[in-house]
């Protein structure tokens, strides 16, 4: 049994990553997740682990670093709430073409543009579907409690080297600002040995240099490489699903919802059966790869799924390609900085019911 | 089952947020399931600041509430706000002080604690809060005044721990004066 705590969970991110053995947080303040680097500065990681702290000139700066520091091997990571991940979006796509492991923390908040500081989940398609340019893809957890922020730290850090992969954190203003109990396991002792064959170690007499890039001129080199980019995300896609069932045996209709949105949705599953509805909930943890395959199962039992979320509908794109025509699949929620309470969910759901 | 759902609601720096804050840690302590979940935004300055804390046996569910089982509140807006909130049967506890609009419903359970009054009394404002909580505490019995001491001793950083006696002692004095209040039906 580890240390109990009760902690934001931004907090809970912070802590995690020195207990990582993180090897260094690059950021920029921005609410609603600035509390990561306020804990890190007052916790003095330097001290601690060694760990490298810094404030970033801006965040294009920030996931530049990280780009850095993980060509050599280390354990980077960024945060940023929307309008800054926004920012960072050049870099990440970098570091996917690069193939470079780094855990980048998105607390989401509304948008588009500089929108509001309370909370969203309107970032699930710049998350899940690219966002920077070109074909690549993230590995994206989506973490529903306090806990989870914690857990999710170590977890990314493992598929993110695992994979040679970016991870992302896609949380939002509720899990970032709530607080409840969390658990931390041991201090973790930081890498120690970087003796990949694609680490930037220093180049010693007895091997050819490495070069860690994106860029390949020669257009044929770079479709290999694409080839070799999509094979690792069907690996991933086959062996990375998460996700969560909750009331979901006897379900007539089954909501989908991840993070916040999950927690509320817990809830309306309870009053919708105090009611008499059979609803379940499914709970993506990882938003990619997707649990389509779990929700094409289920699409041959329930009469069908709604997908809620705290957008106009990104999620519900990814339900539907799953559901793929077999039953109804409709969308719930409210957005722009505006959070769905338990009961309007039930509301939206009778209304799903109606149509 | 026990399942507590809690809003407490204020002006920005009545300490609001350390109240829900020590509440979460007290349950805590008798483990108990927890979550705090605050406003934050451009609201919180000089406004309204409000925090919703549920406390259970069972794994929490959702953070954001609709209607709760009781509502602590301490000016006018709050009233407003969130006198609606209680669920029926629910309990509404508020300082009167700046209150010109006074309660209304029939269904619920309505408690006055005068702490702003009080604290003045007793020269010490900074444990108006404390005062709040002790006519939480009086009308709850899951909770003691030992546990709120020991949510004290750990949400309060060290420096502050000379404090926590005159904190109890506030919870105390709330825990004396809260008093139930009838809305008459004209």
């Amino acid at each position: 049994m580890g240390e109990l705590k009760l902690m934001k969970g931004n907090e809970a991110i912070a802590e995690a990553a020195i207990r990582a053995g993180v090897d260094a947080y690059f950021g920029y303040p921005i609410t609603p997740q600035s509390e990561i680097m306020e804990y890190l500065a007052s916790e003095q990681p330097e001290k601690r682990t060694g760990m490298v702290l810094l404030q970033a000139e801006s965040e294009v700066a920030a996931i530049n670093m990280v780009y850095g520091a993980a060509s050599t091997g280390k354990k980077a990571m960024t945060s940023s709430s929307s309008p800054g991940i926004s920012l960072k979006m050049e870099g990440i796509s970098y570091l996917a073409g690069a193939e470079l492991p780094c855990l980048i923390v998105n607390v989401v908040r509304g948008g588009p543009g500089l929108g509001t500081i309370q909370p969203s989940q309107a970032d699930y398609f710049q998350a899940v579907k690219g966002g920077g340019h070109g074909d690549y893809r993230l590995i994206v957890l989506a973490p529903a409690s306090v806990q989870e922020m914690a857990d999710f730290v170590g977890l990314g850090f493992d598929l993110a080297f695992k994979y040679r992969n970016p991870v992302m954190i896609l949380s939002d203003g509720v899990i970032g600002q709530m607080m409840e109990k969390v658990e931390f396991g041991e201090q973790q002792p930081r890498r120690t040995k970087f003796d990949e064959p694609w680490m930037l170690t220093g180049k010693t007499p007895d091997r050819p240099h490495r070069i860690v890039t994106s860029l390949d001129l020669e257009a044929v080199q770079m479709e290999k490489h694409n080839l070799d980019l999509q094979a690792k995300y069907k690996t991933i896609r086959e062996n990375e699903v998460r996700f969560e069932e909750i009331a979901c045996d006897d379900a007539d209709y089954i909501m989908v919802a991840y993070g916040s949105s999950a927690r509320i949705c817990q809830k309306t599953v309870k009053l919708a059966r105090e009611s008499g509805h059979k609803l379940g909930l499914l709970r993506p943890i990882t938003l990619y790869p997707f649990p389509s395959e779990r929700i094409s199962q289920l699409a041959d039992k329930v009469k069908g799924f709604l997908s809620v979320e705290m957008s106009s509908g990104q999620m519900v794109e990814d339900v539907m390609l799953a559901v793929n025509g077999k039953v109804k699949v409709g969308h719930y929620g409210r957005y722009g900085g505006v959070i769905h309470s338990p009961e309007q969910v039930l509301c939206g759901f009778e209304e799903f019911l109606s149509k | 089952m026990m399942n507590e759902e809690i809003i407490i609601a204020g002006f920005g720096g009545q300490g609001v947020l350390s109240m829900g804050k020590i509440l979460a840690y007290s349950g805590m302590m008798q483990n108990l399931e927890v979550s705090w979940m605050p406003s934050y935004g451009p609201e919180m300055r000089g406004g309204t600041a409000n925090v919703t804390v549920i406390l259970s046996n069972e794994r929490i569910s959702s953070p954001i509430l609709n209607l709760y089982d009781t509502a602590i509140v301490l000016n006018q807006q709050s009233l407003d706000k969130f006198e609606r909130k209680v669920k029926p049967g629910g309990v509404l506890i508020y300082d009167t002080n700046g209150i010109t609009k006074h309660p209304q419903r029939t269904d619920i359970k309505i408690f006055q604690v005068e702490a702003a009054a009080e604290a003045a009394r007793i020269n010490n404002l900074r444990v108006f809060n404390m005062i709040v909580l002790g006519a939480y505490l009086k009308l709850n019995n899951y909770l003691k005044i030992e546990h709120i001491v020991e949510g004290l001793e750990k949400s309060l950083p060290k420096r502050y721990h000379h404090t926590i006696q005159a904190n109890a002692d506030a919870l105390k004095i709330g825990m004396d004066i809260v008093k139930p209040y009838t809305v008459l039906v004209s």
